[in-house]
């Protein structure tokens, strides 16, 4: 009996030990990051591991005022906000046709975007590309929309129609019976059942759009079109040796979604494993 | 979104300078990869590199995301929700974000890394963590694990959560030790889970470039060690910088045979995990 309380409190004791190393491996390289971005290049590397002697905001300061900053910011979140919004309309309106009516081919449709949850839509970058530059889209900011939207509408489709097959077929007839047209029932009587859903869905899609380096590289060149990442990049080329400089370009671009996911992470990991454990 | 990518495979049969190739050259792209110099080299080693890749990182993130899981999960821990939140922390940041804070970190001229690795003693162990082309992937390996370890960690706890308890006390009665607890309960019932992340980090891992872009440049620094496919094709297909001249229809052809890799791949672990159940 004894020892099993003694080997039970070690046991427990190791856990809690393994736990608290892994928050402090994933703190550490955060904190070093903001500490260095509140000290002057000197500082940074005389004492790497202490907190700044005094807030410095300079580097903050050449960052907003001397790059421009705040237009990266502008456009990520120009991006982020449309690419969402055609999502939500694209999605909510399939999702109620697949999951609603009965036609043929409907199951052959939503395997079709399965097959695209899988398929990673880089692979067609090259093709991607040929489409904007004919459309005359090259560097503009309407093109990440459009690919963006395009990447969200499988897993909104996947989410959507789990929710609108469990609404139940009654109330749309009972809608029919008061004299309802098929618009108006959408409208009126399923978008309101479906918020849950609406911002599982546009949480889900936030963080591989607002975090996307890829498109950006391939799209846009235009400094000022820049949204975060690809800016992020550019300017960490170009300052190279200024440390505190380049401190406070990774801080201010891990900050947002850092605060945006603490505050929206019981909806996030929600459509993460919602979407992935029923498919 | 399938049409871009079958479009794009159409383009591996030709070639041409132009952002549109229009000479056709049959399977001239595919053969040029497998037989010619440089191409042959480069293909091959990127597929090397991408394979090892891709253990490690099924190692570092997902076996040991399993462990942090089944800890978490064990009864009346404290802190719980809170350990699962922050473990999900970097996850949500973008890898280029990431790439460019370890780069800086393992840089021996600032040399954070390498005075924290004094500190505990183990200063003899110390080399140019992103310029030694032995150890450079596994390096961008644990970075990668450091960044998506949230995603094992809140798939298979909420997979373990989904057992039923009264199950878990059967066993323990039993006399079954945690280890049988993980190999004959957990791992069966979380088969299908396991499949899932280990597809998410299959199709991640072959079509990975921001990390290697962010900490070793698009050309797989030192001496190629980092070059995995999504280097490799983007250099190929959009590298216009430097000395190389892109080749749409080479890009085009490697992007067909990621394709064809991910999609074997796909099918191979969902019958693996989909069987016996």
């Amino acid at each position: 009996m004894n020892i099993n309380i003694v080997k039970n409190s070690f046991l427990k004791t190791l856990l809690y030990c393994i736990l608290a190393l892994q928050s402090a491996v994933i703190f550490f390289p955060l904190f070093l990051m903001t500490i260095s971005s509140l000290k002057a290049s000197r500082e940074i590397f005389k004492n790497p591991f202490a907190l700044p002697s005094a807030v410095n905001l300079k580097n903050y300061i050449k960052l907003f005022i001397n790059q421009d900053y705040e237009l990266y910011f502008l456009n990520s979140i120009v991006i982020s906000l449309s690419a969402i919004l055609m999502i939500l309309v694209c999605t909510s309106l399939a999702s109620y046709a697949l999951g609603k009516y009965r036609f043929r081919g409907n199951k052959q449709i939503f395997f079709f975007f399965l097959i695209g949850l899988m398929i990673p839509i880089r692979l067609g970058t090259i093709n991607i590309m040929q489409m904007f530059l004919k459309l005359n889209l090259f560097n503009n900011l309407l093109s990440l929309i459009i690919v963006y939207t395009a990447m969200g509408i499988p897993a909104g489709i996947l989410i959507f129609t789990g929710f609108i097959r469990e609404i139940p077929e009654e109330l749309s007839d009972a809608a029919r019976i008061d004299g309802y047209g098929e618009t108006k029932i959408f409208l009126q009587v399923i978008v309101p059942l479906l918020s849950p859903a609406i911002v599982v869905v546009a949480v889900y899609n936030l963080m591989p759009i607002w975090n996307d380096f890829w498109f950006p590289l391939i799209l846009i060149n235009k400094e000022s079109l820049m949204p975060i990442p690809l800016a992020t990049a550019r300017l960490f080329g170009k300052h190279e040796t200024d440390y505190g400089l380049l401190f406070s370009i990774l801080t201010a671009a891990a900050l947002p979604p850092i605060v945006l996911f603490l505050t929206l992470s019981r909806y996030f990991i929600k459509g993460l494993t919602a979407g992935a454990i029923k498919g | 979104m399938i049409l871009p990518i079958i479009q794009s495979m159409r383009f591996s049969f030709f070639t041409g300078t132009g952002i549109i190739p229009d000479q056709f050259v049959g399977f001239g792209n595919y053969k040029k990869l497998f037989t010619q110099f440089p191409f042959k080299e480069r293909f091959f080693n990127v597929l090397k590199n991408n394979i090892t890749f891709f253990i490690l990182v099924m190692i570092f993130q997902n076996v040991y995301g399993f462990i942090l899981a089944v800890l978490l999960t064990r009864k009346n821990v404290f802190g719980e929700k809170a350990f699962r939140t922050l473990f999900f922390v970097p996850t949500a940041l973008s890898v280029i974000i990431v790439g460019f804070v370890f780069k800086l970190i393992f840089n021996p001229v600032w040399g954070v890394f390498d005075q924290v690795l004094r500190g505990i003693g183990l200063g003899n162990i110390i080399r140019p963590w992103l310029g030694d082309p032995a150890i450079a992937l596994p390096i961008l390996a644990l970075v990668t694990a450091w960044h998506n370890i949230g995603i094992p960690v809140i798939f298979f706890t909420t997979g373990i959560d989904s057992i039923d308890k009264d199950i878990i006390d059967a066993g323990m009665i039993d006399g079954v030790g945690v280890l049988g607890e993980i190999r004959h309960l957990i791992i069966p019932i979380l088969k299908p889970i396991i499949g899932i992340v280990t597809i998410l980090t299959f199709v991640g891992n072959f079509s990975e470039f921001e990390i290697v872009y962010s900490m070793e440049t698009a050309y797989g620094n030192p001496e190629y060690a980092t070059d995995v496919f999504g280097s490799f094709f983007y250099r190929t297909a959009f590298g216009t910088v430097m000395n190389n001249v892109n080749d749409i229809g080479l890009g085009a052809a490697l992007a067909s045979i990621m394709f064809l890799i991910i999609f074997i791949g796909v099918v191979f672990f969902l019958r693996i995990s989909r069987k016996e159940n």
